[in-house]
């Protein structure tokens, strides 16, 4: 079991969840479990061409999947996917 | 008093949101910005009305998404603008301007930003103020939440210069040092404002922070007499800077105040161990890749994964600018070229943007015909540990006259030949 994070901006597909628990090895697998659960997702992580938004931030723990193996990055049982609007200024 | 702000809107999709405290768009988690009504500014707003104003950066109230409050306006921005004729000559720029961003209250141009998420957090009924911050912004955001009687929480990654910090817990804020980089702490503060009923200002209310920052180029056209300069050098962490540079002459434009289409060239300048933007804007790419461990010693830019950073890139490309690095030694020469020729002391990031205008200048990007300005964007003081040895007494002397004798030489007295 893997606990996805979902941003307020999101949960509104969600039914108000913060957290959704899914089935998954890696950031892709859990992702398609979470969208399976809440098609409305699908369109909002992902553009047309199946890759993340430009504006979707993902992190597996601490890390960001843009420094490990992006949507192959491992999840480990019992970790946490988490996702963010991208947003940032010192 | 009144705002013209019509609401906030996506910059990617174009989706609308009413004016209240948001971080994206929730269709494709873009960045929102607000909009207002520009043809009922332009008649009201005149270069009469905006001199009339406050001598603040709220002189230029009809362009921020919120009225000024009193309690939080530290007199912040309106800062002066000076004619830098002697480091011009150094680097061959005689129509050189210096943005002298150090003369703010907390010393920096956050307090421009700042400035408007406090006033429009208080409005929204926010008590408590917060931050992610490189440090300027947690010392801004702690000198105006508690000016106005709000609390504020600030976070900052380790390894900030100890005047920073300091300059952020003496104002009573909660100062929370997490471990790791900006744009972990950043990540973090993105969860946080989910949980916590705090004004985040660079997080839920972004969209009116980053608003702030187009003070500084009404400032900029208004000071040199309704005029936009040609080329402006803009130092860059998340980009947001150098992005409302850009827009604020458009916008002085759009509603009558300048006279001219301005065309602005718009450089960035980053450190060299944290320059995502100028990597991309070298190689020619369109994505700003992120830099996982920022190095330079200009701390308050180092962003890794900047935010901005894209439009930042694509502004600077499509205006003629460029986006260029300085190295560490470079930054502190520049810091004490500044110094020596204009009587400014800058932060770091104040030696990034004048290293950079060196650099630009000399491969003559920069043109000498041009009216140039440079951003210098926060005070030394604040980053003495960056100088280490560099800028040092020159000799301890005994107080006796034979001492400062042996140390002067004989050539420098009174009458020597
Ligand atoms: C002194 C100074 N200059 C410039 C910047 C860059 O600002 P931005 O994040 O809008 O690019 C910062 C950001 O922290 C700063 O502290
Ligand atoms: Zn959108």
């Amino acid at each position: 079991m893997i606990t996805v994070r979902i941003p307020s901006a999101m949960r509104g597909l969600t039914d108000g969840a913060a957290h959704v628990e899914v089935e998954g090895m890696t950031v892709r697998e859990a992702l398609d479990a979470l969208v399976v659960r809440h098609p409305a997702l699908g369109a909002r992580l992902f553009d047309d061409q199946g890759k993340v938004r430009r504006f979707v931030n993902l992190y597996v723990g601490e890390d960001d999947i843009r420094f490990s193996e992006g949507l192959d990055t491992a999840v480990p049982e019992g970790g946490t996917l988490s996702i963010l609007p991208a947003v940032a200024g010192g | 008093m009144t705002t013209y702000l019509q609401g906030l809107t996506c910059r990617e999709c174009g989706a609308r949101y009413p004016a209240e405290a948001r971080s994206a768009c929730e269709e494709c988690f873009g960045p929102l910005e607000p909009t207002y009504d520009l043809e009922a500014i332009r008649a009201a707003v005149s270069r009469e009305t905006i001199a009339a104003g406050p001598a603040s950066m709220w002189r230029y109230q009809a362009f921020l998404p919120a009225e000024r409050d009193p309690e939080v306006d530290l007199g912040d921005g309106f800062t002066p603008l000076r004619r830098a004729r002697r480091l011009g000559a150094e680097l061959g720029l005689p129509n050189l301007y210096v943005k002298d961003e150090t003369r703010n209250p907390t010393h920096s141009f956050k307090d421009r930003v700042v400035s408007v998420a406090v006033t429009k957090a208080r409005e929204l009924g926010f008590e408590t103020v917060a931050c992610a911050s490189t440090g300027n912004l947690a010392h801004a955001v702690a000198a105006h939440a508690a000016a106005a009687g709000m609390d504020a929480v600030t976070f900052v990654p380790t390894g900030l210069e100890s005047g920073k910090l300091a300059a952020t817990a003496v104002y009573g804020a909660r100062l929370v040092e997490v471990d790791g980089t900006y744009d972990e702490v950043n990540r973090l503060c993105g969860e946080a404002a989910d949980e916590y009923p705090w004004a985040f200002v660079n997080v839920n209310l972004r969209p009116y922070y980053a608003e702030g920052s187009k003070t500084i180029a009404y400032e900029t056209a208004e000071q040199l007499g309704w005029r936009a300069p040609d080329h402006v050098v803009v130092p860059v962490a998340s980009g947001a800077l150098l992005v409302r540079v850009a827009k604020a002459f458009r916008d002085l434009r759009a509603v009558g105040l300048l006279d001219e289409e301005p065309s602005v060239r718009v450089s960035g300048a980053q450190g060299v161990g944290c320059s995502p933007v100028a990597t991309a804007f070298a190689q020619g790419a369109d994505d700003v890749r992120p830099v996982r461990t920022p190095t330079t010693i200009a701390r308050s830019l180092a962003i890794g994964d900047p935010a901005d950073g894209m439009y930042a890139l694509r502004e600077a490309r499509e205006s003629g600018g460029a986006v260029e690095a300085a190295t560490d030694a470079e930054i502190v020469e520049a810091v004490g070229l500044l110094a020596r020729t204009e009587g400014i002391f800058t932060e770091t990031a104040g030696g990034v943007t004048v290293a950079v205008l060196g650099k630009l200048a000399a491969r003559g990007v920069i043109r000498p015909d041009e009216t140039v300005v440079a951003y210098v964007t926060g005070m030394g003081l604040k980053t003495l540990e960056a100088y280490g040895e560099r800028f040092r007494p020159a000799a301890t002397i005994r107080p006796r006259l034979e001492a400062l004798a042996a140390f002067l030489g004989d050539g420098a007295r009174k009458g020597a030949a």
